[in-house]
């Protein structure tokens, strides 16, 4: 494997106990090009997990809270009129970094998430008539509360197929909760650790993504399972090509995170709950992703 | 599966079996009702699916159920029993596309099974409907996003594109003479008539408005008290039945004097009999059949499927003049020591010193001056039925009257026998044919005459005209029981015209045997072919065949690629020391579960599933990786593990 790469998986496992899957897969949606939504309750380290990652990736960071009366110029920037220079300036909003946390993004009206989900899709924004580009790389971890909670706006089905991934962090295991409240501060420890490559070198790995072999084979595989999702009664309705593109670019990417420069069907096994749960609909939501693996056989 | 499909094969299953309902034992029509509802149910409120164990109860239930009540669980009957089960319980488990797929072939075959019972043209036009429902199935299956309305447009589209194919095969595919297998079911539920004859056997026939056979003639029709048709000839008289009796061979029918020769075709419905209807009397006909000294058309097999002939006979003849002794002796016998009132009577005619000729005109004026009744449902008949009849009861149908006129006539020394068949005929003005019903049944009789030969004598005629002029209904009082059809107008002409459709598919349709068949390609000048044309045919066909086999080879060559076909047999191999892998599973995790649980199975496992990886997923050609593979593969021989005795 690429060293820089396991020297910053070793370095944000260090710092997040008990979540190596979870990393994997934040890197996963990173290298593949694509957003990760991480959905769980509030305190479980989502926002940690984003915060060692910018600063292990030595990306600049910038994190929108959202409210419920952010407005979408809060997020994109605003044009200023300068006295001195008798002209307009625009100030760039927070969404002009290389990673971005956009906290609780469900607390947020409609507007002001669209204006988000807008600049992740198109990676630029246009404000007042002027088209902007983003920073590259360009990296969205939106986090959410279960929809359940009071005051929120869940995200429509359309808008969460924008994310590659959706992760739930879940609880920590008793060994790494007691690692956690025995240790230091979370805080001190984030703020002592060092970029471990250079962004460049994410840009390329970005690019080695897309170089990692896909067999007929594998591709057979992945259009079953395509296809059941689209017969089977189990589901109000299949996935939709878009999805099928998703499946490919993260086992893609996972390939390359477990050193491999070929998919295998263990790939796309691993990265499927992630990628397919926020976009299927069916009886038995927690299970649906499990078990259409074990539905679909292995061509 | 959506629940749209589900419905749809449901419909599928319900047509393709409903038809059967009407011969097939009440108790499985209902098992297969219950299932499609419970199917139905079950579709509709979302729960799951029945249990395998309950599945395979019902099924062990159904065969049982079918071994006890056929006696066997082989034969046609029982095919289509089992076939009509197990697909509406193939519903019963219907959960994947394969599933979906043998159904719906399971449908196109049962639809084929409605040929053994009827082939008729009403039929033919329900398994048109319901090929149209399961090809629309068959493409909501195929293309499951696609709405109605596009699916109907593909499946009409389809059904267009077999058309030209099915002509083709239809006038081209080669004709077996006969049903292929198994007789159709028209040839054993159809009453008909019968060789022998006792009082009621005619009269319950004239209730049938069924179809015997329907005959076109060459010229002009002849008038219809001449419409005799001839059937069985009945010499054997027991007081109660005639039978045809011990027939004596080697007496040659001949006639003489003949004229008014007349030709026809008759398109014959299957009787399951020997006989073939002609008129009175048959001369010639264009099928082997044999004609018998008391002029009986013979086939050689019995009539199984509908069957055409052309045939000519002689209205005005003398039949039989020099008949032998013997056959004479055969035609005066009569039973002992009944009857003995209508003995007397013939006794009295005879003592009178009349002649023969007197004597059947004295007869005929019996029955029409004392009073004779017609009817189709006379009074029962004591152990002397022909003295009940003739002095009490005095009504009867047309066999009551054929018996005690040759009765009459034994009694008084003059040789004579009965005669069955058809008298008369419907005119179909549509189709310009007669068309001959059950209810046409009759039975006349003949005496023999020194200087006439065999004579027909028709006693109905004496007392009921009308019967031989115009036929049944026209001779039955007004209140008697008819088909409903006869005493319709406006629905009776509906009948007519719906026969000559079904007359014209018997003809063109089912009767498109192989005699028609070389006709029609003669016709387009096809039988000159040299043994040259067929060689090369063949060659064509066979050149066709091969590219056609490449193309389904190049289709499934990845199927059958070398590496893959190694890995399933490595795998197979395994499943028989108990790990089986799961066709989820992927070949990394198939390789880790059996590392645990065979660690001595590990390296060369995790070295098998890495090469194999390599070759399947990770874009590896080289012929020699693969053969190398292949070899390892086929080296490796997983060893069943010793159970250890605990000690």
């Amino acid at each position: 494997m690429n060293s820089s790469l396991n020297s910053v998986i070793r370095q944000t496992e260090s710092a997040i106990l008990g979540k190596p899957q979870q990393i994997r897969f934040a890197l996963t949606c990173l290298l593949a090009g694509g957003h990760l939504l991480i959905e769980d309750m509030p305190g479980v380290g989502k926002t940690t997990l984003s915060q060692v990652l910018a600063r292990t990736l030595g990306l600049q960071f910038s994190r929108i809270q959202f409210t419920s009366d952010l407005l979408p110029a809060d997020i994109l920037g605003v044009s200023v009129f300068e006295r001195d220079s008798g002209q307009f300036k625009f100030h760039p909003g927070p969404i002009f970094a290389q990673m971005v946390l956009a906290d609780e993004v469900n607390r947020a009206t409609p507007k002001a998430q669209s204006a988000l989900l807008e600049a992740m899709e198109e990676h630029q924004v246009t404000i007042e008539g002027t088209t902007r580009a983003l920073p590259s790389p360009f990296f969205v971890i939106a986090t959410q509360n279960p929809s359940h909670q009071v005051g929120t706006f869940p995200l429509p089905e359309s808008q969460l197929d924008r994310f590659l991934m959706r992760i739930r962090m879940g609880y920590p295991d008793e060994f790494a909760e007691r690692g956690l409240l025995s240790g230091i501060d979370r805080r001190e420890i984030i703020a002592k650790l060092t970029p471990q490559m250079e962004t460049a070198e994410l840009i390329a790995l970005q690019q080695q993504v897309k170089q990692i072999f896909v067999s007929p084979a594998l591709l057979d595989y992945v259009q079953a399972l395509l296809r059941y999702t689209r017969e089977s009664s189990r589901y109000t309705q299949g996935l939709s090509p878009r999805a099928g593109l998703a499946l490919l670019s993260a086992a893609r990417a996972w390939a390359l995170i477990d050193g491999r420069n070929a998919v295998i069907p263990e790939d796309v096994q691993t990265i499927l709950p992630g990628v397919v749960s926020h976009r299927l609909q069916g009886e038995h939501q927690n299970t649906l992703a499990r078990d259409l693996i074990e539905a679909v056989a292995i061509p | 599966m959506k629940n749209s499909l589900i419905y749809g094969l449901l419909l599928c299953t319900l047509m393709v079996t409903a038809p059967h309902a009407s011969h097939l034992p009440l108790w499985v029509c209902t098992l297969c009702a219950m299932l499609l509802v419970w199917r139905a149910y079950l579709t509709q409120s979302g729960a799951p699916l029945p249990q395998r164990w309950l599945l395979t109860c019902i099924t062990l239930a159904a065969m049982g159920g079918i071994a006890i009540d056929f006696h066997t669980l082989f034969g046609r009957e029982v095919g289509v029993t089992l076939l009509m089960l197990l697909a509406t319980l193939k519903l019963m488990e219907l959960k994947t596309r394969r599933d979906a797929m043998a159904l719906i072939f399971l449908s196109c075959f049962i639809l084929i099974t409605h040929f053994f019972y009827s082939q008729s043209l009403i039929t033919g036009l329900y398994m048109l409907a319901c090929l149209f429902v399961i090809t629309t199935t068959w493409v909501h299956l195929q293309a499951p996003g696609s709405a109605f309305r596009p699916r109907l447009k593909i499946a009409v589209s389809l059904l267009l594109q077999a058309v030209p194919l099915t002509l083709i095969l239809f006038v081209l595919f080669p004709r077996v003479p006969g049903p292929l297998w198994g007789l159709p079911q028209d040839a054993f539920s159809r009453s008909g008539l019968d060789d022998t004859m006792s009082p009621g056997s005619l009269g319950r026939l004239a209730l049938s408005d069924a179809v015997a056979f329907r005959v076109t003639y060459a010229g002009a029709a002849p008038r219809r008290e001449q419409m005799y048709w001839r059937g069985p000839v009945l010499w054997q008289f027991d007081g109660h039945t005639w039978t045809p009796g011990r027939t004596l061979n080697g007496v040659a029918p001949e006639f003489t004097q003949t004229s008014q020769t007349i030709r026809y075709s008759v398109t014959l419905e299957p009787n399951n009999k020997n006989w073939l209807f002609a008129l009175d009397v048959p001369d010639k006909l264009s099928l082997p059949a044999r004609i018998t000294a008391d002029f009986q058309v013979l086939s050689p097999t019995p009539v199984t499927a509908r069957l055409r002939y052309e045939a000519q006979s002689q209205l005005s003849y003398r039949a039989n003049m020099q008949e032998s002794a013997k056959q004479r002796q055969r035609a005066r016998q009569l039973p002992s020591g009944l009857n003995p009132r209508t003995l007397n009577l013939a006794k009295y005619w005879r003592a009178a010193g009349t002649s023969d000729a007197q004597i059947i005109s004295r007869a005929l004026g019996y029955f029409n001056q004392q009073n004779f009744h017609y009817t189709l449902d006379p009074h029962p008949l004591g152990i002397n039925g022909i003295d009940d009849f003739l002095f009490t009861s005095r009504e009867g149908f047309c066999e009551h009257y054929a018996s005690a006129f040759v009765y009459l006539m034994r009694a008084a020394g003059i040789p004579a026998r009965v005669v069955t068949g058809y008298q008369g005929g419907e005119y179909n003005a549509f189709g310009n044919y007669y068309i001959v019903r059950q209810s046409d049944a009759h039975a006349w009789a003949e005496v023999w005459l020194a200087e006439r030969g065999w004579l027909r004598v028709d006693p109905t005629a004496a007392i009921a005209p009308e019967r031989v002029e115009h036929g049944l209904s026209a001779a039955l009082p007004d209140n008697s029981a008819l088909p409903f059809m006869s005493r319709n107008p406006p629905l009776h002409e509906l009948q007519l015209n719906w026969d000559t459709l079904s007359h014209q598919w018997n003809q063109w349709v089912i009767g498109y045997n192989n005699e028609r068949q070389f006709a029609f390609l003669s016709r387009i000048g096809i039988d000159s072919l040299s043994a040259q044309a067929i060689d090369m045919l063949a060659a064509i066909a066979t050149i066709i065949a091969f590219i056609a086999l490449t193309m389904l080879r190049h289709l499934f060559k990845r199927e059958q690629d070398k590496t893959q076909s190694a890995w399933l047999k490595l795998c197979r191999r395994l499943a028989k020391v108990g790990l089986p892998k799961l066709p989820h599973e992927g070949p990394r995790d198939y390789a880790s579960r059996i590392s645990t649980a065979r660690p001595e199975l590990s390296d060369a496992m995790n070295d098998l599933t890495a090469r194999y990886l390599a070759l399947r997923y990770g874009g590896i050609h080289e012929k020699d990786a693969q053969n190398e593979f292949i070899l390892q593969a086929a080296k490796f021989r997983p060893s069943r593990v010793k159970s250890v005795a605990m000690l």
